[in-house]
């Protein structure tokens, strides 16, 4: 043992171990550990020498130097996670340690802090949604999915075990609703091609043993579909409509509540969160009023203090898993409480101009580089019906070829959909955001215009 | 104090932020029928907007005010240079589908994240995707359904839960389709071996079992379990929740777990943020590890494109979420990892057991501790006093935060009557633990001579106890909630 | 604490009335005040049937989901839909605006194997005796 403590994070002196153990009774900490099989006790742990503050920082400086990051290149890939200009003022609230050193907020006597900014989260997503009720979060916009397929199982007191999933559902959220219910003995249909990809076609596979129907708008492919009366002809088999949805495109967009949707989930990383290389994220749940006892996740409430005065709390606890165990809704404990708080930063201070706007300029720069990049000889635009910020381009070359020559020139360019569609040959989903500017836009077209058949 | 909502601070016209006007061409907007009407968002400035939340900081309690020994949850001291790692722009602006190659710094972090829990403990193979511990937990429930579905024995449908569980062991279980099998503890508070054997049958598709318990008790028996477990073919999940106990001290592999998940939320520094982002990443024994969910950070072959890629492992459960996992924590957890290396982890173990044993020592002839003894990082004493029946765990609870402390986990775990669980983890110094049992102390008296003080507490806080039953009953879940109830 | 002289009592604190080939059952006054604070109800759907010792009710307060169990074998007729907004209903009346279900009695007979009010009173008499220790 060191004559000083150990580490900056290890305050103890060799005196006061001492003197602890003393206290204890024993004579050296080994002595602590004797309920531990002696045989395995102790093993030489196999790590890198340790580092300094400054080491440390330097050899993550280096890594995070062997990427190409976002404020380098310009980025035109989106698919689920989003490049969105960050107000300052999100960070700066973020990061006051009375946020993110606090835990979940089981002591609301002095946890005020995150419960009203939860509660503030989920009216603004409410409002974003037109939905009844938010819970406070979830992992991400695929775990929300599954949750809701599980949500709509039990709201059909587990009779109904058949699922109809868009083929335009992200990929990956189809894949996770899948993982989530291995043992739960359920039937998936709908998402094995493209053919289903219209919401009406969709529909026509609701029978009376569906439990749900959920699909994405605008869908994976940026298409927005008109799901008016959709709602009608899934609740005529007594089963639940799910929409996947964007948060920025809520800016303009009709909200699945003023379409009788039963549940709204989706991603909120666009919402002040940075991509991150895909996590942590924001999955936001939202549904109707009627089926709030049914779902997973914490939820936050408006009440009354001793004193008269308002104050929130954690509610409806008696569905999580820390009293109703094997029977909870879900086995979730955390939400993603800090990236929430970003998002009600961001909504508070984007409020009703200004995401408004963002969600236009999302619209006027993706609908710009479209028209710019249809008129380029080998490519097209597949565009069939209005769209947000996502569109697809067929190219003369393959996908890996293009984007090769796109970041060459410190342009990121599209997903590869032939993959996930193999119908969709030498197909890229492009994304613009508002902080394409348009002379990014220019380059793109003119970096596209060099790759030819 | 209160403060008010941010949408009674708004008026028409304010705005928080500016944004650029539009540099191309406008495009007529979609039909009417495809837009929204109404948008009620709140109209602030980006002062008064600032103002309302570090109010709102100013009623939260945090680590980096003052003690939070809340049992199980490692509240320990979160480093500063780990968020500033996260938050450097060559990790938190890159997207999950960069090619590979732009991105081998992710890559490389992720690799050396895997190898570095690998070594901790004990484990062949890791997947850092899953999102938080519970998400763990249900991974490896997963992982334990689909290894018995591989070798076509599907009659294994029993998961054994001890007593003294988390809530989300048993709710991970029923999530994957399994019937969970309560086994008892003893009067040591450890696993009743007797129980147990009771329960083995090939039936038994495995266990999940947290070692240290959450009464803070090493189990003694765990190679003895673990093999009786094994031998009537079950697999062994350990929950990583009290891993903060065996940094160095033990290989939970070496003790016969299979797969176990990691909660770096609580052993590896991250922030607990208010309730998340976690992050709970997933270690396999050999006999597990192609089922780990994916993809995970892999060293390129031969033919690669670059030196590190992502692969699925080939029996995978499938994704448990969207991309590779809560990246951002990643990169605070590997950061920690880096500057404590072997003897600052084994350091971190041995402190936060002699701050939980020391506490323990102090406060024992006050609190009666049904399983006292050496304990491991955390010990589980009664908030019950002899000489006064009318003062519960929850009003010495309550009281504590007048005394300028975070309470300690109560009524949990369930076995122990009126339970006070406290983990004071290794950052916090002799003096403020000396300071703390003196507060706990003052509270025993405080109940003998004035119970009345700690039914009102605290009344040193923004604001008082709630009435959770009104919270309840009217269910106000919004702020366009209010109108219709109040 | 009250007991209903009308009813008859299960173990686990449900009474049930008997009206004719029908039944009203709820939660006794004991196990009212052992929950404390009720705050929702999560009732049986209408036409869903239940064998003796099914449960049939979650009762939540705040911290707690506690289930309640058919004190006799039947199809569920009404549910008390006043609980929906009142569950507190069922702390102030127990016995009366605060029943949960009325359903249809499938074997008169298992009636007889529930204690009577005398019966469910020196019962609970003993519990809060044995809680004292």
């Amino acid at each position: 043992m060191s004559s000083t403590a150990r580490s900056p994070f290890v305050p103890h002196t060799a005196a006061e171990v001492e003197a602890m153990l003393a206290r204890i009774g024993l004579r050296n900490l080994d002595e602590l550990f004797e309920a531990i099989p002696a045989d395995a006790r102790f093993p030489a742990i196999d790590l890198p020498q340790p580092l300094s503050e400054m080491e440390a920082m330097a050899e993550l400086r280096a890594l995070a130097d062997e990427n190409k990051n976002l404020e380098h290149l310009a980025c035109f890939l989106g698919a689920g996670a989003y490049q969105h200009y960050i107000p300052s003022i999100v960070s700066h609230v973020t990061g006051r340690s009375e946020f993110y050193t606090a835990y979940t907020p089981y002591q609301p006597e002095v946890s005020q802090g995150t419960l009203q900014s939860i509660f503030e989260y989920q009216s603004m997503i409410c409002e974003l949604t037109g939905m009844d009720v938010s819970n406070a979060s979830h992992y991400d916009g695929a775990t929300a999915a599954a949750e809701s397929v599980i949500m709509a199982v039990s709201a059909s007191r587990d009779k109904k075990k058949r699922i109809v999933l868009s083929p335009t559902l992200h990929p990956e959220y189809r894949e996770t609703i899948r993982t989530y219910t291995q043992g739960m003995d359920l039937t998936f249909v709908g998402d094995q091609d493209l053919s289903t990809r219209d919401p009406n076609a969709l529909a026509a596979l609701v029978d009376d043993e569906t439990a749900c129907l959920i699909v994405q708008n605008p869908d994976f492919m940026g298409r927005i579909w008109d799901l008016e009366g959709l709602a009608d002809q899934v609740h005529a088999h007594k089963a639940l409509l799910v929409v996947a949805c964007n948060p920025i495109a809520l800016g303009l967009l009709r909200t699945p509540g003023s379409l009788d949707a039963d549940v709204a989930i989706g991603e909120g990383q666009p919402l002040g969160i940075p991509p991150s290389y895909g996590g942590p994220g924001l999955g936001f749940f939202t549904c109707k009023r009627e089926h709030v006892r049914r779902t997973a996740g914490r939820i936050v409430g408006q009440t009354l203090d001793t004193r008269g005065q308002t104050g929130y709390v954690i509610t409806l606890a008696t569905r999580e898993q820390h009293i109703r165990r094997e029977r909870a809704t879900s086995n979730i404990c955390s939400n993603q409480g800090l990236n929430a708080l970003a998002a009600c930063v961001y909504m508070a201070a984007l409020g009703k101009q200004g995401l408004r706007e963002v969600a236009a300029l999302c619209y006027h720069k993706a609908h710009y580089a479209a028209q710019r990049i249809d008129q380029l000889p080998g490519y097209t635009v597949l565009a069939d019906g209005p769209f947000f910020h996502e569109f697809v381009v067929r190219c003369p070359r393959p996908v890996s070829t293009v984007n090769a020559h796109l970041l060459e020139q410190d342009i990121l360019g599209g997903l590869d959909l032939q993959p996930i569609y193999p119908s969709l040959t030498n197909c890229m989903l492009l994304c613009a955001t508002e902080v394409n500017t348009s002379a990014q836009i220019d380059r793109l077209v003119a970096a596209l215009q060099e790759v030819s058949a | 104090m209160t403060e008010p909502l941010i949408i009674d601070l708004s008026e028409v016209g304010r705005r928080g932020v500016s944004l650029p006007a539009c540099d191309v061409p406008e495009t007529a907007l979609p039909p009417e029928t495809l837009l929204r009407d109404s948008l009620d968002l709140p109209e602030v400035s980006e002062g008064d907007l600032m103002r309302h939340f570090v109010h709102l900081s100013q009623m939260n309690y945090a680590v980096d005010i003052g003690m939070y020994p809340l049992g199980s949850c490692t509240m320990k001291y979160n480093p500063k240079v780990n968020e500033d790692a996260a938050a450097l722009p060559g990790f938190a602006s890159t997207h999950p589908y960069q090619p590979a190659e732009t991105v081998q710094g992710n890559l490389k972090l992720m690799y050396g994240l895997q190898e570095c829990l690998n070594a901790i403990t004990g484990f062949a193979a890791a997947s850092l995707q899953p999102a938080a511990g519970a998400q763990g937990e249900l991974t490896g429930a997963l992982m334990i359904r689909a290894y018995h579905q591989a070798r076509g024995d599907t009659q294994r449908t029993l998961m054994l839960i001890p007593d003294s569980a988390h809530g989300t062991n048993p709710a991970s279980t029923a999530m994957v389709g399994m019937e969970m099998v309560e086994i008892k503890s003893d009067a040591r508070g450890l696993v009743d071996l007797a129980d147990l054997r009771a329960h083995l049958s090939d039936r038994v598709a495995g266990m999940m079992l947290t070692n240290p318990n959450t009464l803070g008790l090493f189990e003694r028996d765990i190679l003895e379990i673990t093999r009786m477990v094994h031998d009537v073919g079950g697999l062994m999940y350990g929950d990583g929740a009290n891993l903060n106990a065996l940094l160095g001290i033990v290989r939970p592999a070496e003790l016969g777990f299979d797969v176990m998940h990691l909660n770096l939320h609580k052993t590896f520094s991250t922030p607990h943020g208010g309730g998340g982002p976690g992050s709970g990443p997933v270690v396999a024994a050999p006999v597990l590890a192609d089922f780990l969910p994916g993809p995970t950070a892999t060293a390129a072959g031969p033919g690669d494109k670059a030196p590190y890629g992502l692969t699925m492992p080939v029996q995978s459960i499938g994704r448990v979420k969207a991309f590779y996992g809560h990246f951002g924590i990643l990169v605070r957890a590997y950061t920690y990892i880096r500057m404590l290396g072997a003897a600052g982890l084994k350091g971190v173990s041995q402190i936060a057991v002699l701050n939980a044993n020391y506490l323990q020592a102090l406060l024992k002839d006050t609190y009666p501790v049904p399983h006292a003894g050496v304990c491991m990082h955390e010990f589980v004493a009664m908030g019950q006093l002899p000489d006064a029946s009318d003062v519960r765990a929850l009003d010495i609870a309550k009281r504590l935060i007048d005394y300028g402390y975070h309470p300690p986990t109560n009524y949990f775990p369930l076995i122990v009557p009126e339970a006070l669980m406290i983990e004071p983890t290794e950052t916090e110094p002799k003096r403020v633990l000396d300071a703390f049992a003196q507060a706990l102390i003052d509270i025993a008296r405080e109940a003998r001579e004035q119970p009345e003080l700690l039914h009102a507490a605290p009344v040193n806080s923004p604001v008082g106890r709630m009435d959770e039953v009104r919270a309840a009953r009217t269910l106000v879940l919004r702020w366009q909630d209010r109108t219709t109830t109040e | 604490m009250k007991v209903d002289p009308e009813c008859r009592y299960s173990k686990t604190h449900e009474w049930v009335r008997v009206e004719g080939d029908e039944a009203v059952a709820g939660i006794s006054d004991y196990a009212q005040h052992e929950l404390s604070d009720i705050v929702y109800v999560e009732a049986p759907e209408i036409g869903d049937s239940f064998a003796k010792g099914e449960v049939f009710c979650v009762v939540e307060s705040v911290k707690t989901a506690t289930d309640s169990y058919m004190p006799i074998g039947g199809e569920i007729l009404a549910i008390n839909e006043e609980l929906e907004d009142s569950p507190e209903l069922v702390n102030k009346d127990p016995y009366g605006d605060g029943w949960f279900i009325r359903f249809a009695v499938e074997d008169p007979e298992e009636v007889d194997k529930l204690m009577t009010a005398a019966d469910y009173e020196r019962y609970i008499e003993r519990l809060q005796k044995e809680g004292e220790h």
